[in-house]
């Protein structure tokens, strides 16, 4: 976004909308499997409940409970001890039964908190409520032969949602990113979904209005939908709140309506507006009786709980010294977090700092050339920690211990062994390393005259040409301790 | 008439214990009474005679075997023919509610209490006719034409489950399953002079039974006596996983025996049941009976169910608004016709507005109004409150009294025609009933007289949760000791 020096004169303030996908094996209210519907033949995880056929009637998911309350606990909700379903009515053929089961006066959870970090630094956003609900079918519209045809997929039909909604805490495209962000690693964290935008568990609806600084009345607001990546939703509301400052600075006044976002050309048009928006005639769930949450077990969840993503980089900073920028790369992720932490304990011998480093560098360098996602079982755990720990013996240098880990990756093999297929093992033997370097600067009179008339840069050119002949195997601190001796040995001579 | 047809449930399993007849017999002579009298009646608006009577040679087979080497238990319901409402699924046969929306569905599924009652041995003999999606009170808002009443033909047998009531008393089926949103088992039970029960809610499982107002459906049982429907109804009660409205709760084993000593009894006559305007010989038949339990040493109390007046307009805001939901999945697109269209709207609307009928657009109307916006509190949540009012009235009065008596209806069984014009006036003849729908206590009917033009009178008791045992144990005590309940239509 352009920042442009009036819109200093104006605050946005935006609430977010998310809805997550629970990973549960089966939907909300029927025992079919859930399947992920980008990749699955259509309409295979479909029954007589979750097709809305007649005198069918749901059956609560206690899984999708306990991932809901989950995420409630892991945002400090306060957990109704009895929540209700409410069916919330429109027509489309989507919707089976001509309604979705969602909840409303009583939600599952409300009065939450999340933590996010933006440039700013930590921000508290306020999370309103968290609901359970079915997701719908999903349409396709083809055009064959000139006729144009609506194709129903109802695989994703009744599969258990979460919605989670904040209240407008939000000032900034940047926080509503940090926030979506901050979020999904929490919804990973708690294996609640797998966080993948682009396959829709996570969709993210912001609603922005804006309003001059300084003024307590909220401005009216649009809501932004078809946000399939976290870079869609911080340009979308940064689109969004120069778009209505424009607006109010023209004189104009802000439509109420929901808005999409169009990616190719950047911004947001409209979609529907609130004279259209549908009266949902909210009514509680008569199938289904109050949803009551025992105490012991809402214990014993919060119990199973992991340690999340802020509190256990707070905790890497202070517990083994690393910069806030390694402890947030090692924490976003929960696996690369259990990695680390399961390095360090078995290496116990090693800086937490320098396992670190190999695992944000190194490790993550490897896992992006293949995709991206983190995968333990790629370099595991004590094979990584073998390394490392033959590095720091002096039997490879760092150079060797990075070709070897490349290989490690590719190959399945574990260090010691390809140390010893290729060779690899560090050379510190002083009268063998004293034959390469006097070999080096034998071969090489020039240079040496060079150095002797006072370029002494030339000693690091001659240290590379003896790590060179040395294929790379030669100890570098004893090569630079030989090489200084000959060197000076050759300038006492001259 | 065969004497097969005759028999009542215990004739049926005993005869066919024996090798009296044969199952295969018993279920041809209802067929052949089917096929000789329900072209008049209107009981049926589907049989299976080929699958039923397949199944009868398997039943015969099966007690051909016991008879050589009894050992084991029979399923309880052996042979027995039964007749469904057709709002209730039944694997692979049609289902259409009495509507045009669902003319050619057959559900892959049997409802619960139908899958019960056939692992119990019962023999489906076909689906009976009802008002569409159970929505009225005398079969005549089925879109497959009226049922009559086989008392008077032009009379109405009641409904919703007016095909139900009437195949029974026609012996057309010795037992029929049929189902009470707001007294749809036991207002046609009273019309057509046999026994019905509509257990409390959350006793028999709803899953099979197509929704109008879920949290008042029940499915209830209609039969001869108490004894039949007590077995039935033991059968097919109790907890279902596929039902989160059932209550977990131990189904007693009902044993009805002859004694018809009511003493330890206090029965309860609410004043507010009635009413002027009521028919003369209902009211009289009603005290008779009343007196009649009272002979039996049953202790009689008035009792007030205050808020009695104001179940009929809460009833008819919460079903209507249930309905309104409950009926929105009948769009054309996954199953029942569809009626063509270019856009998605269009569809809806032809398929919705030309397959249902004018009562079913009513109350769909009705329920949708009830809960709009800005409406909502006044209508729909007015009347929750109303509900809790009527649900501790009931609750106040069974400190005081075992079971509640009470009218079913004001009147015998009215012509057909006769309130088709006039919703309100039909609505009037569920006031009695309504109630226990509301409070989700059990109730039982039973014949207990009949008017000068020989109409059946019958007469409900309503008592706590769950005491269907209560219930049916009074009844049979009243039905050992009178014998309207043995007459039959000629």
């Amino acid at each position: 976004m352009v920042e442009v020096e009036w819109m200093a004169d104006y605050e946005a303030v935006i609430g977010v909308e998310v809805h997550a996908e629970l990973a549960t094996r089966s939907k909300m209210f029927c025992s079919c499997a859930v399947v992920d519907s980008t990749i699955a033949e259509p309409n295979i995880a479909v029954c007589p409940v979750c097709a809305g056929m007649p005198g069918v009637l749901p059956v609560v998911n206690r899984a999708a409970v306990e991932l809901g309350v989950r995420l409630a606990l892991a945002l400090e909700c306060e957990i109704l001890p009895q929540s209700f379903f409410a069916r919330k009515n429109y027509f489309y053929p989507d919707l089976p039964k001509g309604y979705q089961i969602s909840q409303y006066e009583q939600p599952l959870a409300r009065n939450g908190r999340l933590v996010i970090l933006t440039s700013k630094g930590e921000k508290t956003v306020r999370i309103r409520r968290v609901h359970l609900e079915e997701d719908t079918g999903k349409l396709t519209h083809i055009l064959k032969d000139g006729v144009s045809y609506s194709l129903i997929d109802l695989n994703r039909a009744g599969v258990p949602l979460l919605e989670i909604v904040t209240e407008p805490d939000l000032n900034s495209a940047e926080e509503v990113r940090a926030y979506a962000m901050t979020l999904r690693n929490i919804l990973r964290y708690c294996g609640i979904n797998s966080g993948d935008m682009q396959k829709g568990v996570i969709r993210i609806e912001p609603n922005v209005s804006v309003r001059k600084r300084g003024s307590e009345q909220l401005g009216t607001r649009t809501e932004i939908k078809n946000l399939n990546s976290f870079r869609a939703l911080e340009r979308s509301v940064a689109y969004e709140i120069e778009r209505q400052v424009r607006l109010l600075r023209e004189g104009r006044e802000v439509v109420q309506e929901t808005r999409g976002w169009d990616e190719s050309q950047g911004k947001t048009v409209s979609q529907r507006s609130k004279e259209e928006a549908h009266d949902y005639r909210y009514f509680p769930e008569p199938d289904l009786p109050p949803l009551t949450l025992d105490p012991a077990w809402l214990e014993e969840i919060r119990r199973s709980l992991p340690e999340l993503p802020m509190a256990r980089r707070r905790r890497f900073q202070t517990q083994y010294g690393l910069n806030a920028y390694d402890a947030e790369v090692l924490t976003n992720e929960r696996v690369v977090a259990d990695y680390f932490e399961a390095a360090v304990a078995q290496a116990p011998h090693l800086s937490p700092k320098t396992i670190a480093n190999w695992i944000c560098g190194e490790l993550f360098g490897l896992m992006n050339q293949v995709g991206g996602e983190f995968d333990p079982g790629r370099v595991p755990v004590e094979s990584l920690v073998e390394l490392l720990s033959v590095l720091d013996k002096g039997t490879i240098n760092q150079l060797t211990a990075k070709a070897i880990l490349a290989e490690m990756f590719t190959s399945g093999k574990r260090a010691p062994e390809l140390i010893r297929e290729k060779g690899l093992e560090q050379v510190s033997d002083q009268s063998q390393i004293a034959g390469w370097v006097s070999q080096v600067l034998g071969e090489n009179p020039e240079q040496v005259q060079t150095y002797l008339k006072g370029k002494e840069a030339l000693e690091q050119w001659f240290f590379g040409q003896v790590m060179r002949l040395a294929g790379g195997k030669a100890n570098p601190k004893v090569v630079q301790q030989i090489l200084r001796e000959q060197l000076n040995k050759l300038k006492e001579q001259a | 008439m065969s004497e097969l047809t005759k028999l009542n449930l215990q004739g049926v399993i005993q005869g066919l214990r024996r090798g009296e007849f044969s199952c295969r017999e018993l279920i041809q002579a209802y067929f052949e009474r089917i096929q000789s009298l329900d072209f008049t009646i209107n009981a049926y608006l589907y049989t299976d005679e080929e699958g039923a009577l397949r199944k009868a040679e398997m039943v015969d087979r099966t007690l051909a075997e016991w008879r050589r080497s009894p050992q084991g238990e029979l399923p309880p319901l052996l042979g027995v023919p039964l007749a469904v409402k057709d709002v209730l699924c039944v694997k692979g046969m049609p289902c259409t509610c009495g509507s045009k929306i669902l003319e050619g569905f057959v559900p892959p599924y049997n409802a619960t209490s139908v899958q019960k009652l056939l692992e119990a041995g019962a023999i489906v003999l076909g689906k009976t006719n009802t008002d569409e999606f159970a929505m009225g009170s005398s079969t005549e808002n089925s879109a497959y034409g009226v049922t009559r009443n086989p008392w008077n033909l032009n009379r109405v047998p009641g409904g919703s489950s007016g095909g139900s009531a009437a195949a029974v008393a026609a012996r057309l089926a010795p037992v029929a399953l049929g189902t009470d949103t707001g007294g749809s088992v036991r207002q046609p039970a009273s019309f057509c002079g046999v026994s019905g029960i509509k257990p409390t809610y959350g006793r028999v499982s709803r899953y099979g039974l197509v929704a109008y107002g879920s949290s008042l459906d029940v499915v209830g049982v209609l039969g001869r006596n108490m004894e039949d429907l007590a077995l039935v109804f033991e059968l097919m009660a109790g907890v279902d996983p596929r039902d989160a409205t059932t209550v977990d709760l131990p189904v007693p084993h009902i044993h009805l025996d002859r004694s018809t000593d009511l003493s330890a009894i206090r029965v309860g006559v609410p004043k507010e049941y009635f009413i002027p305007g009521m028919q003369p010989q209902v009211e009289a038949a009603i005290r008779q009976a009343i007196l009649h339990l009272q002979e039996l040493g049953a202790t009689v109390l008035e009792v007030s169910l205050p808020h009695t007046e104001y179940a009929l307009p809460v009833y008819y805001l919460i079903a209507p608004a249930e309905a309104s939901a409950n009926l929105a999945r009948y769009d054309g697109i996954r199953y029942g016709p569809r009626l063509g269209g270019e856009a998605m709207w269009e569809i809806f609307f032809r398929t919705r507005g030309e397959k249902f009928g004018p009562e079913v657009k009513r109350r769909i109307m009705l329920g949708t109004y009830a809960l709009s916006a800005g409406y909502y509190d006044a209508y729909y949540g007015k009347a929750q409150k109303v509900r809790t009012l009527i649900k501790q009235d009931f609750e106040r009065a069974f400190q005081i009294v075992d079971v509640i008596a009470a009218p079913i209806a004001p009147t015998t069984a009215f012509a057909i025609g006769e309130h088709t014009d006039d919703p309100l006036a039909m609505y009037l003849e569920d006031v009695f009933t309504l109630p226990a729908n509301l409070a989700g206590v059990p109730g039982v009917a039973f014949p207990v007289g009949f008017d000068q033009q020989g109409l059946p009178i019958g007469m409900q008791l309503m008592g706590n949760y769950f005491q269907e045992e209560l219930l049916f144990r009074i009844a049979h005590a009243y039905q050992l000791t009178t014998d309207w309940h043995l007459r039959t239509p000629q």
